[in-house]
């Protein structure tokens, strides 16, 4: 019997082992509760106190700034998470909020993360001035940027394709928009919402250093948490304690799988639209324990009633549910023109802010940039999927295999990239390595793994009757790729290199510049640019560098994996 | 439990007009002016082929779609209360994360009835439906059957004054689909449902005269009432007892025997096609054609031999028709000569005969064969054609005809579609 619904006073008491499992969660819940007033504690003292107390490299320090790091991450899942009902919500149920919130989402997507930072940072220190609240609501927010964006999409796919036949029991039975929303939206929405969330937290820790680690022209700011102190340990070139934040976020990622995302995952396969039992379910230790006690239901109960709560008013049948579209059509055309007035005018003061202190020297400049980190981003993906398409393809045909890599994979396309930097650094100095190649691989250290994890699932997705086809038939080498392999894996592979090369292009601002102690390297290209810029406080040149850089990764998408994504979901989708 | 026409009226339908599409524009219209009153204790078939516009007016009374012109009105009963309705669908439209429990629960949820309230009602229902046993197991663990009786147990708990039900067996294996058809007519006949009328669309002629007390025939494009046929068999009915035969057989006929649909379309090149696969057509003149048909077989035999429900088998054999190679009378089809000689013939020579069909009967095809011969052996794009069908009619008919044809004109090798270039061309062609 499952926890979440079908609770009752005398259910738990009758199973075996319920007392353990009550203390076990009891005191599981209670330390992180304590935790987390720990960690919020810092949060609210004066940013005067972060020079009485810098962040410094004892490792003993460390547990603290992890927590005050995973807080960090977890305030900004939060804020993505509402942000995602939200915009997701409004733009599945108004045509006007959609034309609006779609396209936004879409270019917000490709708008280099790092470079929502500059912006930020003065904005919010300005809200708390003198206190550390304001930084640290600068670091969240870089770090929602990282995450809300495809979380949002995700949900308002997922709200597109709600099945038409369950939309229809709601309305026949006339459910309130909440109740709704809690008993067919939001399930329906919540696997897809878990997988992009756990993305999201991935690709989060990338960041994780930039944004706590802030130096935006004159203002630098270190707050406590691993992110400074592995750019601390950067910093002074201290490979002892790069180690130990490495180690520290291994520790972090381990244990928010365990205890988070496991859990979740297990909970949310219940959630899965199919009509017939699988055969593997996921598994969790934490969820089976939770399952376990009363006390959890005891917590969930108030939940459960807000989900139950007595509609305001129930609406009879047979009322209808569309307002006359004839007019509606009309007052959309005058959105339309709304949207349109606003955009020029939104270029204009931004083409007028440019030109008053660029000239046209600058953009091609910075177009110049752009080719150069555009083509390190076409020759990497090619390097990477070289390598990873044959790789995934022998670990998807042997199920046994991708099972037992699938967690490590997971693991590493956690991990940030950053931490190897240095190492990179003092191998170009070493052995005087040009930067512009030796630094590209940087790029895609940490987006490689989506290429890698997509083929393992298109390899292991090609039906055993069409691998038995090419065994009888003597398909071996080159013949089998061509006529199978890379057919199948195709629509897959394209989904995973679409989301590298975007990651790619937002990686290029931190690994186009490195530095390692006192020595700096760096390669020419957009990413350079911006860093360079975003150290000397230049908003303009921030300004120009990121608008450039958007429109090559949107018209990069349009122009190349679009049309592919199409081709793709016509000829080779083995339905 | 039969109605009069004195009994007291459920609901009220006059002159409903629906199109599908963008108001103001030329949308398909789906639905002509129909009209329809449904009695207490009456059990109503809305029969007819798919895209006829029932399952349409059975949402419309449901409240789930508000037609472009008419009337639906409940009449409110002796006490005053406006009748309320419920719904079964095909696809049972269960929520897969509630379990059949909270599935019941689902619609007095919204009504607000206090959570006692609601368990005692939902699993009076679950009991009702013979569910008893299963209250926690999810839909996923239940089969087709055991998945149908959760959404009628939906649907009853709300106590409805009319139960809408949209092909509620047709997603469902014969036999199961018999026992549940039995149950319900069981449960209704012992006044043991709180329902006062059933209105039930189906596209199963047998599975209507077993079931209705009237049925209304429903003709295609747009959608409107052909007839009304009462039922006058008492209960239970048997499906081999002669009466139950001929009613079936005369439904099949007057099904049929409407003005074809080719002649409701004048426009030539512009008639829509069926998705109809030249084995089929082959399949139903080689069954025709054999002993004991000898070249005239009743529809409803046809159907009841190969399982055969009216959406596989009437396309096939109007489609015949079209090509002069069969025809439709009284419930029977009956091949011509040609149909006879494709029916002896090896694969090469059906080919040559389908194709002279083709370019006599179907414009279309003759249109597109006639532009490649104009262009000596250039492709043309298939985009030409497409545009011009759509002039005629909806984009997804437009693909739909151009896809049959394409899959006509291939196998008789009159032209050949190349898909990666979208073009026609005479290529393979003989």
């Amino acid at each position: 019997m499952i926890v979440w619904n079908a609770w009752s006073p005398g259910a738990g008491a009758r199973r075996d082992g319920t007392l353990a499992s009550d203390i076990a969660v009891f005191v599981l819940l209670a330390a992180v509760a304590v935790l987390i007033a720990r960690g919020a504690e810092g949060m609210a003292e004066p940013l005067a106190r972060l020079r009485q107390v810098p962040v410094t490299l004892d490792p003993a320090n460390l547990p603290g700034y992890a927590l005050r790091t995973t807080l960090r991450m977890f305030a900004a899942l939060a804020a993505s998470l509402v942000f995602t009902f939200a915009a997701a919500a409004l733009a599945a149920k108004s045509r006007r909020a959609e034309m609006l919130i779609i396209p936004t989402l879409d270019i917000l997507q490709s708008v280099p993360i790092l470079g929502f930072l500059t912006f930020t940072v003065t904005f919010f220190m300005g809200l708390f001035p003198g206190r550390q609240m304001g930084v640290e609501l600068a670091a969240i927010f870089a770090i929602f940027t990282s995450q809300a964006w495809n979380m949002a999409f995700s949900f308002y796919q997922s709200l597109r394709t709600v099945p038409e036949d369950l939309r229809e029991v709601s309305a026949s039975f006339g459910l309130s928009p909440w109740r709704r929303f809690v008993r067919l939206e939001l399930p329906f929405a919540t696997p897809a919402l878990v997988w992009n969330t756990m993305m999201s937290m991935s690709g989060g820790w990338f960041f994780v250093v930039a944004s706590e680690a802030i130096s935006v022209g004159e203002t630098r700011v270190l707050l406590p948490g691993i992110g400074s102190y592995l750019a601390l340990a950067i910093d002074v070139g201290d490979f002892a304690s790069v180690g130990w934040a490495v180690a520290a976020m291994a520790g972090v990622i381990l244990a928010y799988d365990q205890l988070v995302f496991r859990p979740v995952v297990a909970w949310a396969d219940r959630f899965r639209f199919e009509q017939t039992a699988a055969q593997t379910r996921p598994r969790s230790w934490v969820y089976d324990l939770f399952r376990r006690t009363r006390l959890f239901a005891l917590l969930l109960a108030p939940l459960r009633k807000l989900g139950a709560r007595p509609p305001r008013r129930s609406r009879k049948h047979g009322q209808a549910h569309r307002s006359a579209p004839a007019r509606r059509r009309g007052s959309l055309r005058v959105w339309r023109v709304v949207i349109l007035v606003a955009v020029i005018a939104g270029g204009w003061s931004v083409a007028s802010y440019l030109s008053a202190r660029l000239g046209w020297s600058d953009v091609r400049n910075v177009l110049g940039f752009g080719v150069l980190t555009m083509a390190r981003v076409v020759a990497l993906i090619a390097a990477a999927s070289l390598i990873w398409v044959p790789v995934g393809v022998w670990i998807g045909l042997r199920p046994r295999w991708a099972e037992r890599l699938q967690p490590a994979a997971q693991f590493l396309a956690a991990f940030p990239a950053n931490v190897l930097f240095p190492f990179v650094v003092i191998a170009i100095l070493r052995w005087r390595l040009d930067p512009d190649i030796w630094l590209s691989p940087l790029m895609v250290l940490g987006t490689q793994w989506y290429i890698l994890f997509n083929v393992i699932a298109g390899a292991s997705a090609i039906p055993n009757d069409l691998r038995e086809v090419a065994r009888l038939n003597g398909l071996t080498g080159l013949r089998w790729w061509r006529r199978l392999g890379l057919p199948a894996i195709f629509p897959y592979y394209v989904t995973g290199a679409l989301t590298a090369s975007g990651g790619s292009w937002n990686a290029s601002i931190v690994a186009e510049a490195v530095s390692w102690g006192r020595d700096r390297v760096e390669a020419a290209g957009l990413g350079a640019y911006i860093a360079r810029a975003t150290a000397a406080g230049d908003m303009a040149r921030v300004t120009l560098g990121i608008a450039v850089m958007s429109i090559f990764v949107i018209a990069f998408n349009r122009l190349l994996w679009r049309p592919l994504y199409g081709y793709a979901e016509r000829r080779l989708r083995l339905a | 439990m039969t109605a009069s026409a004195t009994s007291a009226e459920i609901v009220r339908v006059a002159g409903v007009e629906h199109r599908y599409g963008a108001p103001g524009k030329d949308g398909r219209l789906v639905l002509e002016g129909v009209d329809l009153t449904l009695r207490e204790g009456e059990v109503v078939g809305l029969l007819g082929r798919s895209g006829s516009g029932k399952s349409t007016l059975l949402r419309a009374i449901a409240g789930l779609i508000r037609p472009d012109a008419g009337s639906i009105d409940f009449v409110p009963a002796a006490d005053g209360t406006a009748p309320s309705v419920a719904m079964v669908f095909q696809t049972f439209a269960l929520f897969p994360w509630l379990t059949v429990l909270q599935n019941v629960e689902l619609g007095l949820e919204a009504q607000a009835v206090p959570p006692a309230e609601r368990r005692t009602r939902a699993l009076a229902a679950i009991d009702l439906i013979g569910l008893d046993g299963f209250e926690s197991a999810y839909p996923k663990e239940l089969s087709g059957g055991m998945r149908q009786r959760v959404g009628l147990a939906r649907a009853l708990v709300v106590d409805p004054a009319l139960l809408l039900m949209d092909e509620p067996f047709s997603a469902l294996d014969v036999l199961t689909a018999e026992t549940l058809r039995t149950d319900l007519l069981d449960l209704w006949f012992e006044g043991r449902m709180p329902i006062r009328s059933m209105l039930l669309v189906t596209h199963n002629i047998e599975e209507a005269v077993l079931m209705c007390d009237r049925i209304l025939v429903f003709a295609s494009n747009p959608g409107r009432i052909a007839a009304e046929i009462p039922v006058p068999l008492s209960h239970p009915r048997d499906r081999l007892d002669p009466a139950f035969r001929r009613l079936v057989d005369a439904i099949y006929a007057r099904m049929t025997d409407r003005a074809p649909d080719a002649a409701a379309h004048p426009k030539g090149a512009a008639m829509p096609l069926p998705r109809v696969s030249t084995n089929s057509l082959a399949g139903l003149i080689e069954a025709a054609a054999a002993a004991p048909f000898d070249g005239r077989a009743p529809l409803a035999v046809l159907a009841d031999q190969r399982l055969l429900e009216i959406d596989d088998l009437f396309p096939v054999a109007e489609t015949l028709t079209m090509l002069r190679l069969a025809e439709l009378r009284g419930g029977e089809l009956i091949l011509t000569e040609d149909a006879h000689a494709y029916a002896a013939a090896d694969v090469d020579a059906r080919k040559a005969m389908f194709g002279r069909a083709l370019i006599a009967h179907v414009p279309l095809a003759a249109h597109i064969r006639h532009i490649l011969d104009e262009r000596g052996g250039q492709p043309a794009r298939a985009d030409r054609f497409r545009d011009e069908l759509e002039d005629h009619m909806s984009p997804a008919f437009a693909a739909e005809t151009l896809r049959t044809v394409t899959q006509w004109g291939r196998y008789a090798e009159i032209f050949a579609y190349h898909e990666d270039r979208d073009v026609f061309s005479l290529e393979d062609a003989v």
